[in-house]
């Protein structure tokens, strides 16, 4: 059984991230953000889940759907609305971006918008911390379109063969951009890869807290005992399009319609009340505190100062 | 003390990772075997396999481990057993370790180094005798350097491991075996962006690098008994580059000749005379004058090889030329 407060911080997380994306793209909408923005709605139990079993100090490497990761890892919904907006308040002062969200001091190694090559990164966090001899461990995120690539094969093999204390989490929302996993990839489950490296492969309903709780809980536990990694593969969905203006020819409205009453939020919700762990008021207060806390992230960063051309050296 | 090229990087080395035990290496046969090149032979048994790391053939994925290190607070010393390999981890390098501390508002650092040797000498071919290090000028991000002697080879690889930024430290493998003093004091450092004079001369300037400097010495030396009298310059490093102390030497002589192993199209001494050109173009008495390996892959055959790379009679003649002598 997970304990209340780290039922009500995930619940909390995804409340943010779900209402920071809504935001995100009525923004984007309006025209206040340039750029791509990747919306993790449909996702958040995977970011919310994971990293509530991190502390400030483990590691993690994201992905260009990234809000999520940065926004449960560092807490900070100011900085990251202003990095979207490229203000100078942002977590990288406007230099990054919504793909490269980074926050070294809460141990967020960055997002990546270059598929897969925050795995390897991930790896050299982990490899610093057996340097150390600490027990920190390092987390990577990303998507099933990036275990096509070299650099997770050469990731999971380096961190097998070094016994070290990753954690490789894949959100597999079944698609890379258009083109279905089915199409691109030769094995139904990512998480069968694991066999390759000889290290464990376990995949969870990437929607349910639980699940992922307790395949977490597993890898942690192993990372932290020096016996090497795991590949945790979350099976999801994006409810939006790759980004905001894709025209979603790959996919039926009635498929997005299934996952969205698979809703990962309204799901830890009804469990939490059927359980009594919490009661609707509560759940309600941290959506309003969730929706509040977004609000005030927006206003700050339309206020913030844009970036001096004149200091563009970061 | 006299050591050669290689020993004085091993040296180097081994004292950092005896100074800062954040220091560590890795790379492709660098344990047991010491590197191809010898540059780390003995460390495995003073440091041990935690700090002294042979990888798997993995060029992308152990230097995205070395950035992922650096960024947690160590600072790698990353082995490319041929830097012709860097093609292989160019998005770790360009697209990460370049960008990482821009792209995050300069809240992150990226202490690492990612040594190697590169060019002809061995008779390689194509994918093991290029030189590649103007790749790392054109893109904003990481400091190069391209030591020419065992002193400069081990006083700028102290500061670049001492250094919080992504260095390029390029080698000549055909270097190695060469003998010079390097002192014994082990905070011997020399700072980046600082060219070294390595002959004084007043008829004309040549700007040379790594294998280079010595063939740009053989062609003064000629020069010297047909009595031209040439500055020879080595900027040690090319990002940083000092481009003031070539400034300085060609208001001196009004004459340019740039000359690498690296191919002439678009290349570092491409980059020298267009700065030149743009600062001193009042003091140049005749056009730079570029010389660099010819737009061919480099070739197996010692005879086309040769063809191929500049030779020291093309040096001599393009400082006659710029002198209109010949």
């Amino acid at each position: 059984m997970i304990k209340k407060d780290k039922l009500v911080w995930i619940y909390t997380k995804m409340n943010e991230i779900r209402k920071f994306e809504e935001k995100a793209w009525k923004l984007f909408e309006q025209n206040k953000l340039r750029g791509s923005v990747h919306l993790y709605i449909g996702e958040e139990a995977i970011a919310a889940t994971v990293i509530s079993l991190l502390r400030d100090e483990d590691y993690i490497t994201s992905t260009h759907r990234g809000h999520g990761h940065g926004i449960a890892k560092s807490g900070d919904l100011k900085s990251a609305m202003a990095e979207l907006m490229g203000k100078e308040t942002g977590f990288c002062k406007g230099r990054g971006g919504s793909m490269h969200i980074a926050d070294l001091k809460k141990g967020n190694l960055g997002a990546n918008a270059i598929v897969g090559a925050g795995i390897p990164i991930a790896v050299g966090g982990a490899l610093a911390a057996k340097l150390k001899g600490t027990d920190q461990v390092a987390v990577s995120f990303f998507g099933a379109g990036a275990s096509t690539q070299g650099a997770f094969h050469e990731g999971l093999n380096l961190a097998a063969v070094w016994d070290l204390p990753a954690i490789f989490i894949c959100e597999n929302n079944k698609f890379a951009i258009s083109v279905p996993v089915e199409q691109s990839t030769s094995v139904e489950d990512i998480c069968v890869r694991s066999k390759s490296y000889d290290i464990p492969g376990i995949k969870v309903d990437g929607n349910d807290v639980l699940a992922i709780y307790a395949a977490m809980e597993k890898a942690v536990k192993r990372a932290k005992a020096g016996k090497g990694p795991t590949l945790i593969e979350c099976k999801t969905y994006r409810w939006k399009g790759h980004w905001t203006g894709d025209p979603e020819v790959y996919r039926t409205r009635e498929q997005v319609a299934e996952w969205v009453a698979k809703c990962p939020i309204k799901r830890l919700r009804k469990y939490m009340i059927y359980e009594k762990i919490a009661t609707k008021k509560e759940l309600d207060d941290i959506e309003t505190a969730a929706q509040a806390a977004v609000d005030e992230a927006t206003e700050f960063a339309l206020s913030s100062p844009e970036p001096d051309p004149k200091n563009g050296d970061g | 003390m006299i050591k050669t090229y290689a020993q004085a990087i091993r040296d180097c080395i081994a004292q950092e990772m005896k100074r800062d035990t954040d220091v560590f290496v890795m790379g492709e046969d660098i344990a047991k075997q010491g590197g191809i090149f010898g540059c780390t032979r003995g460390l495995l048994d003073e440091f041990g396999k935690e700090r002294v790391r042979n990888t798997p053939i993995s060029e992308n994925g152990f230097v995205g481990a070395g950035i992922g290190a650096a960024c947690a607070g160590m600072r790698p010393v990353v082995e490319l057993m041929y830097m012709d390999f860097v093609y292989v981890a160019m998005d770790q390098l360009l697209n990460q370790a370049a960008k990482i501390r821009y792209m995050f508002g300069g809240k992150a650092k990226v202490p690492m180094v990612i040594r190697g040797q590169q060019g002809i000498g061995r008779g390689n071919g194509g994918q093991h005798s290029q030189s590649v290090e103007v790749m790392f000028m054109h893109i904003p991000g990481m400091k190069v350097a391209c030591p020419s002697s065992p002193a400069d080879a081990a006083g700028l690889l102290r500061t670049a491991i001492r250094d919080d930024n992504p260095i390029m430290f390029f080698e000549h493998k055909a270097l190695y075996a060469t003998k010079g003093e390097v002192p014994d004091d082990e905070d011997f450092s020399i700072p980046f962006g600082k060219a070294n004079i390595v002959q004084q001369g007043t008829d004309a300037t040549i700007v040379a690098t790594l294998l280079y400097v010595s063939k740009a010495m053989e062609a003064a030396k000629i020069l010297e008994k047909q009595g031209i009298s040439v500055e020879v310059i080595d900027p040690r490093t090319i990002v940083p580059l000092d481009i003031d102390t070539i400034i300085e030497s060609v208001k001196k002589t009004g004459r340019l000749v740039t000359v690498h192993e690296a191919h002439k199209t678009a290349g570092v001494g491409a980059e020298i005379s267009a700065q030149v050109t743009e600062r001193a173009f009042p003091y140049l008495d005749a056009p730079p004058i570029r010389l660099g390996s010819k737009q061919c892959t480099l070739p197996f055959n010692l005879e086309l090889e040769n063809a191929v790379i500049p030779q020291v009679d093309e040096i001599v003649s393009a400082v006659k030329q710029s002198l209109y002598k010949e």
